[in-house]
């Protein structure tokens, strides 16, 4: 081919639409790329497309309601999410909750973090194209999904922590339920291992790839495992430890390899460390009541209130500004998820649309908590 | 008119004169091209719907589930329910699809495929075409696919299928290297490329075994490259789900769909039966040195059997695949190619021929 006609061939960025129906984006995410060839220039991240308005709702609802929204925001750590809010609701009224609730609220949340962990390995595995890996998750899933079920009736939005407690005692069974579970689950967690990390194609996939340095990381707000494997020690468990976290002893997880291996390692790890808060708990769960009668209509002084809490995927945080009603004046949430999202383009930038999918993965987004 | 499982040579020579004691040479031909044409679409049909069911099963059973259940015993109808459904389904047309070529694309997949079975030997004398030159009929007839593809991907007005097509373009023409040199160092050692040749040569030992070293290697490359060549799994960039949604076919529906989707199907039976009649000795039973009753109770299954029992151990191999292996990036498969398998190849090559000259082959 002559220079002459070399220089006719023009090549030019392209746009195109990812989602919002896309089986990599999880929900209803819209990504649109401008791409050259396979190689993504830009990443533009449209939400909105299942925005539900929670906070808004949030001010018209009485305290004790609010938790049955958080519930349907972030729905893989459910049960985090409400403990946030319960947590933020105590404080502001001054109420001390008996240990058991602070050792069972806990318990729950490891269980929430290893089931979100569970199926967040799941869908990592899928989209670098081994759909195997979906099955061998959500067959341990279910097993957590059941202890859920056994104790509150619920399997995916529990709504098990109220202002004030819980809503029910531990089901009898609890105790040997994940007794039972922590046997098995440790014997199918190297598996996950087997399957995945030890395969050169996931490690040629993920090594090296969506490189996230800890400043980056820092200046985005991208917290939780994604923050974690940059080399950021972000852990409210550790930093501002609530609940029955200052009984137990863990090991922060953290990478400074800052790529997307080190983001899926961090979670391995992660999943580990919680079998061992949950071992360390559960035989000590202390007897007591299992709830604090707070008034029959609960009213926060006037004032703010915050309350952090290490979600599955991050800092999650609750923000009230309450004027003295039974409703919070202004509520708002610091979702893990849309700090990680906006880092995505920067992460993502110069890398294959392959890449693009790993990354994105890597960073666990669950749509409804972006788009809340 | 003779018939004998074991050797399919008199019966079908039995029909041809049969038929040219009746009709004009002219019209002997025609009648017998057109048998020829009916048993090769019943057994694509038939086999490629076997095919599809066989890989719900283990697919299911490396995921820990059953599979299809409910249609028939343990499912065995669900394949022949889903292809009447996808004969019903509307034939759906982008809008500014280039209407020509996006219907001749699937048409052209799936003829490549009837004409690359019509070579394969599944026993003796059970062979469509026998062609002096059967190796490289195969490999040229089965590049001529890619071309469906690319025009697929083109004229679908769609990206995701552009960027599929191109991804794929790519690979198969890469990966038809390896597939033509881990073939040819066979060849050396068979000394012919006709496919009946090369069965027969293997009489005294399968080629994996008589070529040792360089034949184990070609027979890794072979599958390696095999995978690549029918689009599938690791190396299924060409329709990556999670990126491309489903890639080249994403904008065919219906039968047009059914097309694309038995030929990876039946492509996938044409990889591991050519691995079958290159490396495993294609219809020959399993010999062993001097076991002389262990070899007579082997000669006893008829080839037919044999044919399939190692074409479906290739197949489940590559299955296997499938469903424990991530896929590769595009970069990473070119790499893969080109620096790996092709170098590997070219040394084999040269291994196999001066082992060939040197006699030191079994």
């Amino acid at each position: 081919m002559g220079e002459a006609e070399q220089d006719r061939i023009e090549t030019q960025e392209y746009l195109v639409n990812m989602g919002p129906q896309h089986p990599s984006t999880h929900g209803v995410l819209r990504l649109l790329l401008k791409l050259e060839g396979e190689i993504v220039h830009h990443v533009d991240p449209h939400i909105g497309y299942i925005h539900s308005g929670i906070e808004k709702m949030c001010e018209s609802l009485t305290y004790p309601q609010i938790p049955y929204l958080t519930d349907r925001m972030d729905y893989l750590s459910a049960h985090m999410n409400e403990e946030a809010v319960c947590l933020c609701i105590e404080n502001a009224l001054g109420v001390e909750v008996p240990d058991r609730v602070k050792y069972i609220r806990t318990i729950f949340s490891e269980l929430q973090r290893l089931a979100s962990h569970q199926l967040w390995w799941c869908v990592m595995g899928m989209d670098l194209g081994a759909l195997t890996t979906f099955f061998y998750g959500l067959r341990d899933r279910e097993k957590i999904l059941d202890i859920f079920e056994e104790t509150c009736g619920a399997r995916l939005t529990l709504h098990y922590s109220i202002p004030g407690g819980l809503m029910f005692d531990i089901h009898p069974n609890f105790r040997n339920r994940v007794h039972e579970f922590l046997n098995y689950f440790r014997e199918k967690l190297p598996e996950y291992d087997q399957l995945l990390t030890g395969n050169v194609i996931f490690q040629e996939r993920t090594r090296g790839i969506g490189i996230f340095p800890r400043e980056a990381v820092i200046n985005y707000g991208v917290t939780g495992p994604s923050g974690r494997a940059s080399g950021f020690s972000c852990d409210v468990r550790k930093h501002h430890p609530y609940s029955a976290y200052p009984f137990v002893s863990f090991q922060e997880a953290l990478d400074d390899r800052c790529d997307t291996l080190a983001r899926y390692k961090v979670r391995i790890r992660e999943m580990w460390e919680s079998m061992s808060i949950i071992e360390q708990l559960i035989d000590n769960i202390p007897e007591g009541d299992y709830q604090v009668k707070l008034k029959g209509v609960v009213k926060l002084p006037e004032g703010e209130y915050f309350q952090r809490v290490e979600s599955a995927r991050g800092d999650f945080g609750v923000f009230i500004i309450s004027d003295g009603k039974k409703s919070p004046y202004r509520l708002k949430f610091r979702s893990p998820g849309f700090s990680n999202l906006s880092a995505l383009h920067a992460m993502s930038k110069g890398w294959k649309i392959a890449d693009l999918v790993a990354i994105m993965s890597s960073l666990d987004l669950v749509i409804p908590d972006i788009d809340r | 008119m003779a018939f004998s499982i074991y050797d399919f040579s008199s019966f079908t020579q039995s029909i041809h004169e049969g038929l040219s004691n009746r009709l004009s040479p002219a019209g002997t031909l025609a009648v017998e091209w057109v048998i020829v044409g009916i048993v090769i679409l019943l057994f694509v049909a038939v086999f490629g719907l076997f095919l599809v069911y066989a890989e719900r099963k283990v697919c299911a059973f490396f995921q820990q589930r059953l599979g299809p259940m409910r249609v028939g015993p343990w499912g065995l109808v669900q394949t022949i329910a889903d292809f009447i459904k996808l004969l019903m389904k509307e034939l759906i047309q982008p809008a500014r699809a280039d209407k020509f070529l996006y219907n001749l694309a699937p048409f052209i997949v799936i003829i490549v495929t009837f004409l690359a079975i019509s070579v394969i030997p599944f026993a003796k004398g059970l062979q469509a075409f026998d062609f002096d030159i059967g190796v490289f009929f195969v490999t040229s007839i089965t590049a001529v696919g890619v071309i469906g593809i690319l025009l697929a991907g083109w004229s679908s007005n769609n990206k995701y299928s552009l960027i599929g097509a191109m991804r794929s373009g790519a690979q198969i023409i890469s990966y038809e290297l390896s597939v033509g040199l881990s073939l040819i160092t066979i060849v050396i050692l068979a000394g012919t490329l006709q496919l009946s040749g090369i069965v027969e040569a293997q009489r005294a030992g399968w080629f994996i075994y008589r070529g040792h070293i360089p034949a184990i290697i070609a027979f890794f490359v072979f599958v390696i490259a095999g995978t690549a060549e029918t689009n599938r799994g690791p190396f299924d960039l060409a329709e990556a789900e999670s990126e491309l949604t489903a890639g080249f076919h994403t904008e065919y529906s219906g039968i047009k769909f059914a097309f694309f989707f038995l030929a990876e199907y039946v492509n996938l039976f044409i990889v591991s039966a050519m691995a079958t009649t290159v490396f495993l000795g294609g219809w020959m039973p399993l010999h062993f040195g001097n076991l002389e009753e262990f070899n007579h109770v082997m000669d006893l299954i008829p080839p037919v059997f044999w044919f399939f029992i190692k074409v479906f151990f290739v197949i489940f191999l590559i299955m296997w695949f499938k469903w424990t292996f991530p896929r590769l990036r595009i970069d990473q498969i070119l790499t893969l190619e080109w620096k790996f398998l092709l170098p590997i190849n070219l040394f084999n090559i040269i291994l196999m021929t001066v082992i060939v000259l040197m006699g030191w082959h079994f």
